[in-house]
């Protein structure tokens, strides 16, 4: 059960160009709450803050997981706190297979939680975890034993990111663009497999440019990024009508939308 | 990542094998390196008169050559300050019950007696000058197959040695080799007969525990037509604030159809001054590999080496050379193709951090005649911070048209991004940049038996503990 708080949230570049300007947002277990803007208008930035990027400069407001901050902390020790962000483009690390880089990542997670002693993932309990996931998401085995995004094609990429997620069970995800780049069948597969983790146990932040992959993820809010700030909010119906009619309405005069 | 940059004041690595005893020599040399000291290391072994003049000869030699002004910084070696031979015991053993306790408490502290147990063929076990331990299967045994230090393979396989003793590394080869030559003592001495193969490896392990310490083992393999054997040794010493000297010299010959594996695990503490030869000749279709990892000493020159002779030969190298603060790796590979079809591969990984410096050092020489020779050499270098550096000095020389070489190198450094998805799973800045690293090394690790692939990845841990402040 966790709550995130995002409080008039302010990002900067490292040379001090503001990318967010002022948000706030609340999310809830079990909540699903969509970012849609136009690219370039610093969703991914966004994104990258909360997860603790070191480019990234927090110029003002705070982010709290159930009351505490999360600013102090870097990106390991916010994952270990339960937050997770799917990435838009995930880095591939050679000569590490998946399944290695998995049981890695858990056993950190399990180190954390057991107060900073190894508490390794029995290996019989990670194999059962891992091919459940794996049939649920559709991702081939074969993927297992290949270095981790090495050479993988845009969906294998985004499947794994999913299959991460599934196995290290954040209360709070962050999706990058999760459905960039994906074909409608693999689209179907991957925001059911996002949906099903949605619940009391997560809440999510789905960042995306167009309103399909919440055909399949129902969002209880939709907010609308544009220029470093909400500029509207609403349910689901408001990312429908983003989808008929476009981002121009809600721009700022004088900053371009590129639909 | 709330701090991206590495702290290099914060680096702090833990050598766990830097301990040492203080057990009492039977006997030793002194220091230093005269005439007389050449002539009591051959009498202390009642060795025959033709290897006491061999060993005179490279002696004079030693003091002819200079030191080498290429590769590392050889001026501050001390050769007047080195004890150039200590007998530890008086009797090697068969068993580790019958070594005094403080030498076989390092043995045990070492792991040797228990992988032993687990999965090595044959074990030899040299301290400071002299094997103290030795033992083959004995099922090998009764298939011919000969696994002794060179000392006693002196006194029991005279003809043997004495026709291969100095054939692939003259003592004239270069300074290390002669001097070697002139104070050699301990080092393996392996035959495998015709069509044996010898599974399971034969490991030898050296270990330094006196201060200014010179070792010089000698090691001699000579594998048989269509035979095989997988040799592996490693090293380690304790840490003092002055220098040790490790100057080896390891001699192979793969005969038609045989093929050999040589891996060296090499952890010296950082006052050891790593400076070996090794060289194979590799016969009609033999094949032999060198696998060479060097993660300690303060400054390693070797370029083990290959001379494929016959046609159809292979050879390969793979190497990792990873340095710390104060660490100098020039390590590399020489193949020189002398027969038609010949083919050779080349896999150089280097690693530097908080200062240390790895290079590549290698040639590839295809001769003329060598009709249809392939080789191929690649070179990759992480590099992890600003302080550290790496070299890749690659020379070719190609005088058959007939032939195919090829050399592909690559410097990269750890990105930040690489490092922030790692992290963003809850990995620790050290963890992650181990896991990157240990990735990068990886085909190389994946070459080895299990048990070293293992050893290696938490020596490269070791290694990046205390990297990341």
């Amino acid at each position: 059960m966790a709550l995130l708080e995002i409080k008039d949230l302010h990002v900067a570049l490292n040379d001090g160009t503001e990318i967010v300007r002022g948000i706030d947002l609340i999310v809830r277990p079990g909540e699903v709450h969509a970012i849609m803007g136009p690219n370039g208008s610093g969703k991914s930035t966004l994104a990258y803050a909360l997860m603790g990027h070191p480019s990234y400069e927090i110029s003002g407001g705070d982010v709290l997981l159930d009351g505490e901050s999360l600013l102090p902390l870097g990106a390991d020790e916010r994952a270990q706190k339960g937050l997770f962000l799917a990435f838009q483009y995930p880095y591939a690390v050679p000569g590490v297979t998946v399944s290695s880089f998995l049981r890695s990542a858990m056993n950190a997670l399990r180190k954390a939680r057991a107060g900073g002693t190894d508490d390794p993932i029995p290996i019989p309990e990670f194999r059962k975890d891992l091919t459940a996931a794996m049939e649920h998401l559709k991702v081939p085995r074969e993927l297992l034993g290949r270095y981790l995004n090495d050479g993988f094609s845009g969906g294998e990429k985004k499947r794994i990111e999913i299959l991460q997620m599934a196995l290290l069970r954040p209360q709070i995800a962050v999706l990058d663009e999760t459905d960039s780049g994906l074909d409608i069948d693999a689209l179907k597969t991957i925001a059911g497999g996002i949906s099903d983790l949605v619940g009391p146990e997560m809440g999510a932040i789905v960042i995306t440019h167009y309103q399909r992959i919440l055909n399949y993820i129902h969002p209880d809010f939709v907010h609308v990024f544009a220029a470093g700030r909400f500029v509207a909010e609403g349910d689901a119906e408001l990312a429908k009508k983003l989808e008929s009619e476009g981002y121009d309405a809600y721009l700022p005069e004088g900053i371009p939308g590129d639909g | 990542m709330a701090k991206p940059e590495t702290d290099v004041s914060q680096i702090g690595r833990e050598y766990k094998y830097g301990f040492h005893t203080t057990d009492k020599p039977t006997f030793s040399t002194g220091r230093g390196l005269t005439r007389e000291v050449v002539e009591t290391i051959s009498a202390q072994k009642g060795e025959p008169e033709w290897m006491l003049e061999r060993r005179l000869q490279a002696y004079e030699h030693f003091l002819t050559r200079p030191v080498p002004t290429w590769g590392g910084d050889l001026s501050q070696i001390d050769f007047d300050s080195i004890f150039y031979y200590v007998k530890p015991i008086e009797n090697q053993a068969g068993s580790w019950e019958e070594l005094p306790p403080d030498i076989k408490q390092t043995w045990d502290r070492l792991g040797i007696p228990e992988a032993e147990k687990k999965y090595l063929a044959g074990v030899g076990a040299q301290y400071e000058s002299e094997v103290v331990y030795h033992k083959l299967k004995e099922e090998l045994t009764n298939q011919g197959v000969v696994f002794l230090d060179m000392d006693s393979a002196l006194r029991e396989h005279e003809e043997i040695v004495r026709e291969h003793f100095g054939t692939i590394i003259p003592f004239r080869d270069n300074k290390f080799a002669a001097l070697n030559t002139a104070v050699w003592s301990g080092g393996s001495f392996i035959y495998v007969p015709p069509g044996v193969r010898v599974e399971m490896p034969l490991q030898a392990y050296f270990r330094i525990n006196a201060e200014n310490m010179g070792q010089f083992e000698r090691t001699l393999i000579v594998i048989d037509e269509n035979a095989f054997a997988h040799y592996v040794e490693g090293c380690t010493a304790p840490i003092y604030s002055s220098d040790s000297l490790h100057a080896a010299v390891v001699e192979i010959i793969v005969k038609p159809g045989g093929r050999c594996r040589y891996t060296t695990i090499q952890n010296w503490s950082t006052n050891v001054y790593n400076l070996v030869t090794k060289r194979a000749i590799a016969q009609k279709n033999a094949t032999m590999e060198w696998v060479d990892g060097n993660l300690g000493s303060k400054l390693t020159m070797k370029y083990p080496a290959i001379w494929l002779t016959g046609e159809g030969a292979h050879g390969e190298v793979l190497s990792i050379a990873f340095a710390g603060p104060g660490q100098h790796q020039d390590t590399g590979a020489k193949c020189v193709h002398l027969a038609p079809h010949t083919t050779s591969v080349i896999t150089a990984k280097s690693i530097s951090r908080g200062g240390g410096r790895a290079g590549y050092r290698g040639l590839v020489n295809v001769a003329s005649g060598a009709r249809g020779a392939k080789s191929k050499v690649v070179c990759d270098a992480l590099i992890l911070d600003e302080e550290s550096r790496s070299d890749t000095y690659p020379t070719i020389r190609v005088n058959e048209s007939d032939s195919d070489v090829g050399h592909e190198a690559t410097v990269s450094k750890i990105g930040e991004e690489q490092l922030f998805y790692l992290m963003s799973r809850g990995l620790s800045e050290s963890e992650a940049s181990s896991m990157i690293v240990s990735g990068f090394v990886e085909p190389i690790t994946k070459e080895l038996p299990l048990e070293y692939a293992v050893e290696m990845n938490r020596l490269i841990q070791l290694q990046m503990e205390g990297s990341v402040g």
